[in-house]
């Protein structure tokens, strides 16, 4: 287990004040001047060796990202854009840093905005999360009042601003693109790459968009080192992660642990185990509704990070667990997320817009049995009509969680097929 | 320049290319509804996936630009796969309704259907109902047929520039909607239908009325403004169906206006088919012998400088050059095409056309509007004003009234003391004329239309000397005239001869009696009471006011019922082709000339079409060349004098109703209804009127 | 809802922002670059919402177009597209109960029910005092204290029907409950006290 000294969170729960003061003495701010001083390269450089993958669930090295930015200064501001709209179900831990950390992401905006040489930052925060966003606006005020941030912050010269932009109600605006376009007041419907927002983003700038665990933890990465954090977890999926455990465990819960935890380790020593013991575990969600489910026989050995998930066909995503035991109605559990996905498309290219309505409705037939046993191999047909033919992700998104559903429950759904079928017969043969 | 693979073919093309610019240049089909070439590339229909090399997933090969190296795929089972499952979803909450779809037989969704799609449907649950929307007189909804490609927003906002058109709610429940049950306020609403792949937006007046394959389909010229735009006329037996663009990209692109496109119905109206005579105070028909006859009766002994004509603004050149012909053979030399009594100096051709040509907006960078409206006068000439708007850092300033141009401008001042301050450079915006590379000044019909039009035209050519907006390589010197037959009339010399009386000339001379015959051809914008105790002859296709004052009419063609010539604001020749017959016993134009001519005893010298024409290229050798522009030479011209500081008047008062076609039209009355007055009223209630 | 639901007829014909709220507004647009002040669209729609006794009327959200000199529909659009607008009227307390797979999973249904019966109305419906409106809701991200409800600005965690009662009936006597979990968890830490951390539980003097 991950040690306490390690944990970079140190007040994930909330015991302690996300005030300025607090944070401080939890360490931050502690000589950002220094961090700043030792130049883009060097910031850029370790966060590549830390072997940072983004937090917000496509897993690709944050440092990488960070060097795709134009080298070159034009007269185009550059922008910083964070994703803190968090919605992916079984998802919130950035929630958490909002809440009760917002010093460490406030921190790490001003260091990434530095290194990729932006001239602004926008927290992009969902619209529900509004107590939180209030946290983080107390912290961007107090930073600015002590002169972390804003003119000449910490005293380094650059001027950098910070400034929130609350979301409305719409899981899409998680993806990058979407985001940037709510954030110009439009509909959050996602943008065609090319170009990437690297090249053309927020007000067609120069932008990069990172996920809020990603850049809160950047801070201390560079203060304790690279090696430090690429020491953690294993090769490719280095460091600390928060973890979301929900569903059915005795004690549900956000923990930061180390990359590559077993995940029946990480379940049973900060869940609390499954409800009813490890026996009585049916499935898994392992990195939020997006990621395809894993049947019990996978959990048990499977570890928690990007590799190892995708080796069992699914993903770490956002490290959410989403545990299901023996009572869950699987079908209707999968169902429930086809039903989102359909509320959360955002119709703007035909594969999304038809195909999840499409799923949702069969998957909701599926779940009495009202179907014929055809229709499992014509809707698997109709995912992977919509995975990959979609401007952004959403619509793989949709599709794999049915896919796995068929992967490891198809004998379930075939038999609620039959006895619908059946009971359908004796009620005519009444 | 990049250098990809597509099919195994090598390509070089230009920087910026997509793929799918890339696969039409090797003539190879990539199946698509959201793609448009001349609208912006949301690459949402997702029927365009092509697979490329290393890409991870099919990438739409409208929005992918090409680049070094690329190895692309358009006919793999990849491929096919996306398109048929791309067609399936389009499909699954379509309603089929093809039999009852006034889309059926020529659109793209049935076509591709066909073409990529599977033969049968597999969707099992119940289809998606959408609300209709109202947009206006002229657009009919069946939003249920949406397919959600965007064109219809992006062409209203992107070409139109109302943004009157928007998605609202999201997922399957998206909706195109205005806001709010709002009729969508351009005047290049009808587009819509165009633009829409499938049976969502149509024509409303078209509703239910033709089967494309029942059509008969002749390619000609509207007449209703000066533009000359390349329409296609669809007639069905001896009725005007429909009205649709042609691609001309040196005048409308593939854009109409709603005038253009909508006011056919107006030919099956109020139309004069048959000779009348007036007899005891009261017009009567009659056989053409008898109209002749009464001409004839009261011309001959008439001294020539007593006999005047009028031509209107939907004439062609063959019948006003008959029609001159005519008059000289009588001796007159009182002939005029300007019937609004514009006063300007037609000496030199370079003075009267719209110089730079109308693609020609493309490459100015300061436009100066000077007593024009081009909004209404020239639909698609301020489209293209602003298609350069939005390719960028276009400035645009107004002397007249101001008005939404769809673009933003600068208002300098509403009469010829604006220009003043230009030409001294005591105003802000000679600067920006003076710093253009290639400066345009666009002088409307309105700055004609007034005592001093041949002062304000020397202003304005002065002015045009002083910023270089004539040189070798270009010449922004713009005359948007709003009448299709006036250039056509200055070309061949529709004007007063020595001694010869111009329109107000004429109408002063019928009013003290010294004028007793004024012929009108299609002259409809005449005050009757101007007219006296003249004897009138009217020429045309509508009773409209002309034929009211008449004492012989005699019934002529419409610009759907005659091969004929007009010349468009550019100067470029055009050819009406004849789509369907005169009503009952009109005739063409010229050939009644002609008919008459010989009665009166001056018999005009061509028996043919072509020899009329070979008689148009002796008076001016612009009509050897059908279609093309001939450069006019820069001159002097224009008349040194005192400017009139009272306000430009753009000459549209009504965009729907300026002519006598568009008058007889009810779907343009509807769009007055719709537009005009109640923007009229509105004003009146805010009380910013005036 | 459709764009044509709307029944003008129902509806106030004009907003203004009250002189606090256009002062908010100027601060919200000043937070873009010049130019951009389509940016502030969404919070301004926001802060109409607020005043506008939680919900946006037609009326403003011209009020809203016009302050940023956007096109109506480019408006309307935004506020039908994101689902935190409501675009016709709403009870004094919105209660929005999470009913995604992670808070299904431990008795949102029941959740949901409870409100039923306790309000006697159906999801999406609104009590006839114009107190309660009850709504489902997709995931409301704090799904380590499910079943979540959202109340207003808060929300309710770790509720339960019997829970979900009590604060109902606090509601209605005129209490704001405690938001936050509902069973004395501090936040996300495992019920019971966090398996780590255990130094950094005790408040922190600042």
């Amino acid at each position: 287990m991950l040690r306490d000294e390690d944990r970079i969170f140190t007040n994930l729960y909330g015991f302690q004040s996300f005030g300025l003061d607090a944070a401080k003495k939890r360490g931050d701010w502690d000589n950002t001047k220094a961090l700043i001083e030792k130049g883009k390269e060097w910031i850029i450089e370790q966060v590549k060796e830390s072997g940072l993958r983004g937090r917000g669930g496509a897993g690709f090295s944050t440092g990488m990202k960070w060097s795709f930015m134009p080298k070159n200064v034009t007269d185009k501001p550059v922008y910083l854009v964070i994703n803190a709209d968090e919605g992916e179900p079984g998802t919130c831990k950035d929630r958490d840093i909002l809440r009760h950390d917002p010093h460490k992401l406030i921190e790490g905006c001003l260091i990434a905005g530095f290194a990729i040489g932006a001239s602004a930052c926008y927290i992009y925060i969902r619209g529900e999360f509004y107590n939180e966003g209030s946290n983080v606006q107390r912290a961007i005020d107090e930073a600015y009042a002590a002169g972390l941030i804003g003119k000449n912050a910490c005293g380094t010269g650059y001027d950098y601003d910070i400034y929130i932009h609350r979301g409305a109600g719409a899981y899409i605006c998680g993806e990058e693109t979407a985001l940037i376009e709510s954030i110009e007041g439009k509909k959050g419907q996602p943008r065609n790459k090319p170009p990437f927002p690297a090249q053309a983003g927020l007000y067609s700038c120069p932008t990069t968009v990172n996920n809020v665990e990603s850049i809160a933890v950047v801070p201390t990465i560079l203060r304790r080192g690279a090696a430090w954090f690429a020491g953690l977890g294993r090769p490719k999926n280095t460091g600390t992660k928060l973890f979301c455990i929900s569903g059915h465990v005795n004690k549900p819960c956000n923990v930061e642990e180390e990359m590559g935890i077993p995940l029946k380790e990480l379940i049973e020593k900060h869940a609390g185990g499954v409800r009813g013991g490890w026996d009585n575990l049916l499935a898994i969600i392992p990195g939020g509704s997006s990621v395809p489910l894993l049947p019990k026989s996978i959990c048990d050995t499977v570890l928690m990070d990007f590799d190892s998930l995708r080796e069992v066909r699914s993903g770490l995503g956002t490290a959410a667990v989403i545990v299901m035991d023996k009572s869950t109605d699987v079908v209707k559990a999968i169902a429930r997320l086809s039903q989102f996905y359909a509320h959360e498309s955002c119709g703007q290219c035909t594969p999304c817009r038809e195909g999840t309505g499409w799923m949702n409705r069969i998957m909701q037939r599926m779940v009495t049995g009202n179907a014929r046993v055809e229709e499992i191999d014509m809707l698997l047909d109709v995912t992977k009509q919509i995975e990959g033919h979609t401007i952004c992700a959403l619509g793989d998104a949709a599709a794999w969680p049915v896919q796995g559903l068929f992967r490891h429950f198809r004998p379930e759904v075939e038999r609620r097929i039959h006895e619908y079928r059946n009971a359908a017969k004796s009620l005519a043969a009444e | 320049m990049p250098k990809l693979t597509i099919d195994g073919i090598e390509i070089e093309v230009e920087p910026g290319t997509s793929i799918l610019q890339a696969c039409e240049q090797l003539g190879i089909e990539i199946p698509r509804f959201c793609y448009h070439e001349r609208l912006s590339v949301p690459a949402n229909c997702r029927m365009c996936l092509v697979e490329m090399e290393r890409a991870p997933k099919p990438v739409a090969a409208c929005a992918m630009p090409c680049g070094d190296g690329m190895v692309v795929k358009t006919n793999t089972d990849l491929v096919h796969k996306a398109r048929k499952g791309v067609m399936e979803f389009l499909l699954i909450n379509h309603p089929l309704d093809c039999p009852i779809c006034d889309q059926g037989g020529e659109c793209d969704l049935q076509d591709q259907a066909m073409a990529y799609g599977f033969d049968r449907g597999r969707f099992g649950e119940n289809k998606r109902a959408v609300k209709d929307k109202y947009m206006g007189p002229l657009i009919r909804t069946e939003m249920t047929r949406c397919i959600h490609c965007t064109r219809c927003i992006r062409f209203i906002n992107e070409i139109a520039g109302v943004p009157d058109l928007g998605a609202v709610n999201r997922g399957e429940h998206m909706e195109i909607t205005t806001f709010v049950e709002k009729a969508i306020g351009s005047e290049m609403s009808g587009n819509l239908a165009d633009v829409c792949p499938v049976g969502a937006l149509l024509s409303k007046p078209y509703a239910f009325t033709a089967r494309p394959w029942e059509l008969r389909k002749t390619e000609t010229i509207d007449v209703l403004d000066a533009i000359g735009s390349n329409i296609r006329v669809d007639t069905r037996g001896p009725e005007v169906m429909r009205v649709l663009p042609r691609v001309n990209e040196d005048i409308n692109e593939e854009w109409i206006s709603d005038k253009t496109r909508f006011a056919y119905d107006g030919l099956k109206r109020q139309r004069l088919d048959r000779p009348y005579v007036r007899k005891d105070g009261k017009l009567q028909p009659a056989t053409w012998a008898e109209a002749f006859q009464a001409i004839a009766a009261k011309v001959k002994g008439v001294a020539g400088n007593r006999i005047a004509a009028i031509a209107g603004d939907l004439v062609d050149v063959e019948s006003m050059l008959a029609l001159k012909d005519l008059m000289a053979g009588l001796g007159s030399a009182n002939i005029d095409c300007r019937q609004d009594g514009a006063r300007f100096d037609t000496s030199s051709r370079v003075g009267y056309l719209f110089n730079s040509g109308i693609a020609g907006i493309e490459r100015a960078d300061v436009i100066l509007l000077v007593g024009t409206n081009p909004r209404w006068e020239g639909t698609l000439v301020n489209a293209r004003i602003r298609k350069r708007y939005l390719m960028g850092g276009l400035k645009v300033a107004v002397v007249g009234e101001a008005r939404d141009l769809t673009y933003p401008c600068t208002h300098l001042g509403t009469g010829p003391d604006a220009l003043q301050g230009l030409a001294d450079g005591s105003h802000a915006f000679a600067e920006a004329l003076k710093g253009a590379k290639n400066p345009m000044i666009i002088l409307g019909a309105g700055a004609f239309r007034r005592k001093d039009g041949a002062a304000v035209q020397a202003a304005v050519r002065a002015l045009a000397e002083s910023v270089n907006v004539v040189r070798e390589d270009w010449n922004g010197f713009n005359v948007l005239h709003s009448a299709a037959s006036r250039v056509g009339g200055l070309d061949i010399g529709f004007l007063p001869g020595q001694g010869g009386l111009d329109t107000a000339g004429i109408l002063a001379g019928a009013a003290d009696g010294s004028v007793d015959v004024v012929y009108l051809l299609g002259a409809d914008e005449i005050d009757p009471v101007q007219l006296g105790k003249a004897f009138v002859i009217y020429q045309g296709h509508h009773g409209d006011k002309g034929a009211h004052r008449a004492d012989v009419i005699l019934p002529g063609a419409a610009y759907t019922e005659k091969n004929a010539t007009y010349v468009n604001t550019e100067g470029r020749p055009q050819t009406a082709r004849l789509a369907a017959f005169p009503p009952g016993e009109a005739r063409e134009d010229w050939k009644i000339l002609r008919a008459l001519s010989e009665l009166l005893g001056t018999k005009l010298p061509y028996d043919s079409l072509p020899q009329l024409r070979q008689r148009m290229v002796e008076v001016n050798p612009v009509f050897g060349k059908v279609g093309s522009v001939v450069p006019a030479a820069w001159g002097a011209f224009g008349s040194a004098g005192a400017l009139d500081a009272a306000p430009f008047v753009s000459p549209v008062a009504n965009y729907y109703m300026t002519d006598p076609i568009s008058r007889a039209s009810v779907t343009m009355a509807r769009c007055t209804e719709t537009f005009v007055k109640s923007a009229e009223s509105a004003q009146e209630r805010t009380g910013t009127h005036g | 809802m459709s764009a044509s639901a709307h029944d003008p007829a129902n509806e106030p014909a004009t907003f203004a922002f009250t002189p606090e709220n256009l002062e908010r507004a100027k601060k919200i647009i000043a937070k873009y670059p010049e130019g951009r002040q389509a940016s502030a669209c969404m919070p301004l729609l926001d802060l109409a919402q607020r005043q506008n006794a939680g919900w946006v009327s037609r009326a403003t959200m011209d009020a809203v177009a016009d302050l940023l000199g956007m096109p109506r529909i480019r408006v309307y659009e935004v506020a039908t597209f994101y689902t935190m607008y409501n675009k016709s009227p709403v009870g004094k307390h919105v209660i929005q109960v999470c009913t995604t797979t992670p808070c299904w999973l431990r008795g949102s249904d029941d959740v949901v029910h409870a409100c039923e019966r306790k309000l006697g109305i159906g999801v999406g419906e609104t009590t006839d005092d114009g107190e309660f409106t009850l709504r489902e809701v997709e995931c409301s991200g704090a799904c380590v204290n499910a079943p979540v409800v959202q109340i207003g600005d808060d929300y309710y965690e770790d509720v339960s029907p019997e829970l979900m009662e009590k604060i109902i009936d606090a509601l209605k006597r005129g209490e704001i409950p405690k938001p936050g979990s509902q069973i004395g968890r501090q936040s996300s830490e495992p019920v019971g006290g966090p398996t780590t951390l255990k130094a950094f539980t005790t408040t922190q003097a600042d």
